[in-house]
């Protein structure tokens, strides 16, 4: 967490963001938000985050909106659901992360785990776990490689990875689901729109 | 006694083979009535979301379709799947607006979701379907002298299951006592493995997965039990490169509930794939000869 002094101009603000994510279905849940900071307390990574999920929360109020899509922090969210329980709101926290992660990804920020892993699911119907970490590693960090090479063998002597993916015969199902999300608009398409 | 659709997720078909195989021969040893449930995809776990957010409610839901009426409620053993179809199924029944989305996208593939399916977690249909008293009767196997941490990461009890406290769940304690194990008051058990930070920011799940180890280590815990296949992998797999990080040299095993409760009820710990962990288990299943 860094803590810096900025000012932040009227005109970088955009208000309508904040009204554009209260509008998603669950995004409402912000605006009973009483800034307690109990999730940011409950959060196992709250320290490894530019922000606290408290203080997003607060930013998005505020129209923050290069500052919100950019942060970290929702990439940090390892969906624990420690936020969730103790919030004296009932705010599900997990799900603004996934409502941002969402809207973040598509401006393209730290998301190659996830569209692999989306990705996948769609290509099988069934994750692919070798290929996931294998594609993801290459994208993200492919100097890291040779230090699970001894790992991977390991897990594949032990029976643990796989060397083919399963294939499911309902994949042009999962496909037909993921078309009607694209036009159903899920929340990217609306903030693509 | 009811039928369960078993979804057991795409972990226990690779990684967690071993928790497949465990959960299976529990379940056929306790007369559970159980099928696969047929052709099942990718819940989408926790990482979907990010991709898409409505295709993370839509790819559960085509499981739940799959599951309900004469197939029966459907039996999960992963956590991370069990809160993915929860949350479909809260969405679903919820009635607004993904609610709306989900019924319109089963369409498409014609198909509907049953009123009255529900998920459950393989640990409540043991402790609360066949219940306990059952599984006392059926042990054969006292493992007295062993010390277990029961450990159920974050998704069996948050964000909410009913008449479970979110961080103080009881269940898998209650099942392990029946086992005449010693089941260590383990604080860190709903405190997060990292999950699939692991993939993503490693150094960061790395430590989580250390506070973890380190109180299982302070209480010499023989073994730490779980409930969920990716805490397994983070706990077990990665283990060495936790020490290699903090400088530790912690050599606990990691098994499955359904491995513990099978050597009680006596089956053999090669069936119940004890041995595929990758931290040795020989110390633990010493123990457990002597004692049986």
């Amino acid at each position: 967490m860094t803590h810096k002094t900025r000012v932040v101009r009227q005109e970088d603000l955009d208000p309508g963001f904040f009204d554009f994510f209260t509008s998603l279905p669950g995004g409402e849940q912000i605006l009973s938000c009483i800034q307690c900071g109990t999730c940011s307390g409950s959060c196992p990574f709250a320290n490894d985050m530019d922000h606290t999920p408290r203080a997003i929360i607060a930013m998005m109020r505020a129209g923050m909106v290069e500052d919100v899509l950019n942060s970290t922090t929702p990439y940090y969210c390892a969906s624990c659901y420690s936020c969730a329980a103790r919030c004296p709101r009932d705010i599900n926290i997990t799900e603004v992360m996934y409502l941002l992660k969402n809207i973040s990804q598509l401006k393209g920020k730290y998301g190659s785990f996830y569209s692999i892993f989306g990705a996948l699911t769609r290509r099988y119907g069934r994750m692919f776990e070798g290929e996931l970490m294998l594609r993801a590693m290459l994208k993200t960090d492919p100097l890291k490689l040779p230090g699970f090479t001894p790992l991977g063998i390991r897990m594949f002597l032990k029976g643990k990875l796989k060397p083919l993916p399963s294939l499911i015969a309902g994949r042009g199902e999962l496909q037909r689901l993921y078309d009607y999300a694209q036009e159903a608009g899920s929340v990217g398409r609306e903030v693509g729109s | 006694m009811k039928h369960y659709a078993y979804y057991p997720g795409c972990s226990l078909h690779a990684t967690a083979a071993d928790y497949d195989v465990s959960a299976r021969a529990v379940m056929n040893h306790l007369d559970i009535s159980y099928s696969e449930l047929d052709d099942w995809n990718c819940c989408g776990a926790t990482a979907l979301a990010s991709d898409s957010y409505l295709f993370s409610l839509l790819a559960p839901a085509r499981n739940l379709a799959l599951a309900g009426g004469d197939k029966g409620d459907m039996v999960v053993a992963c956590n991370a799947c069990y809160v993915a179809e929860k949350r479909a199924l809260k969405a679903f029944k919820e009635g607004g607006e993904w609610s709306k989305r989900i019924t319109e996208g089963l369409l498409r593939i014609d198909k509907e979701i049953d009123d009255d399916v529900e998920v459950l977690h393989l640990l409540q249909v043991l402790v609360n379907e066949v219940g306990l008293e059952e599984i006392e009767n059926r042990a054969v196997c006292n493992l007295e002298g062993l010390k277990l941490a029961p450990y159920y990461g974050c998704q069996y009890s948050r964000p909410e299951t009913e008449g479970i406290h979110p961080e103080s769940p009881m269940d898998l304690e209650r099942l392990l006592e029946v086992t005449g194990a010693e089941v260590l008051d383990f604080n860190k058990k709903t405190r997060c493995c990292g999950s699939s930070l692991m993939s993503t920011k490693e150094e960061h799940a790395l430590r989580l997965c250390g506070e973890i180890l380190k109180e299982a280590d302070y209480m010499h815990a023989d073994a730490i039990v779980v409930t969920c296949p990716l805490c397994q992998l983070n706990l077990d797999a990665f283990q060495p490169r936790v020490n290699g990080l903090l400088g530790t040299d912690y050599r606990i095993p990691v098994l499955f509930f359904t491995q513990v409760v099978g050597l009680a009820l006596g089956l053999d710990p090669k069936a119940l794939g004890i041995g595929k962990q990758l931290t040795s288990c020989s110390g633990f299943l010493e123990k457990y000869r002597k004692g049986a």
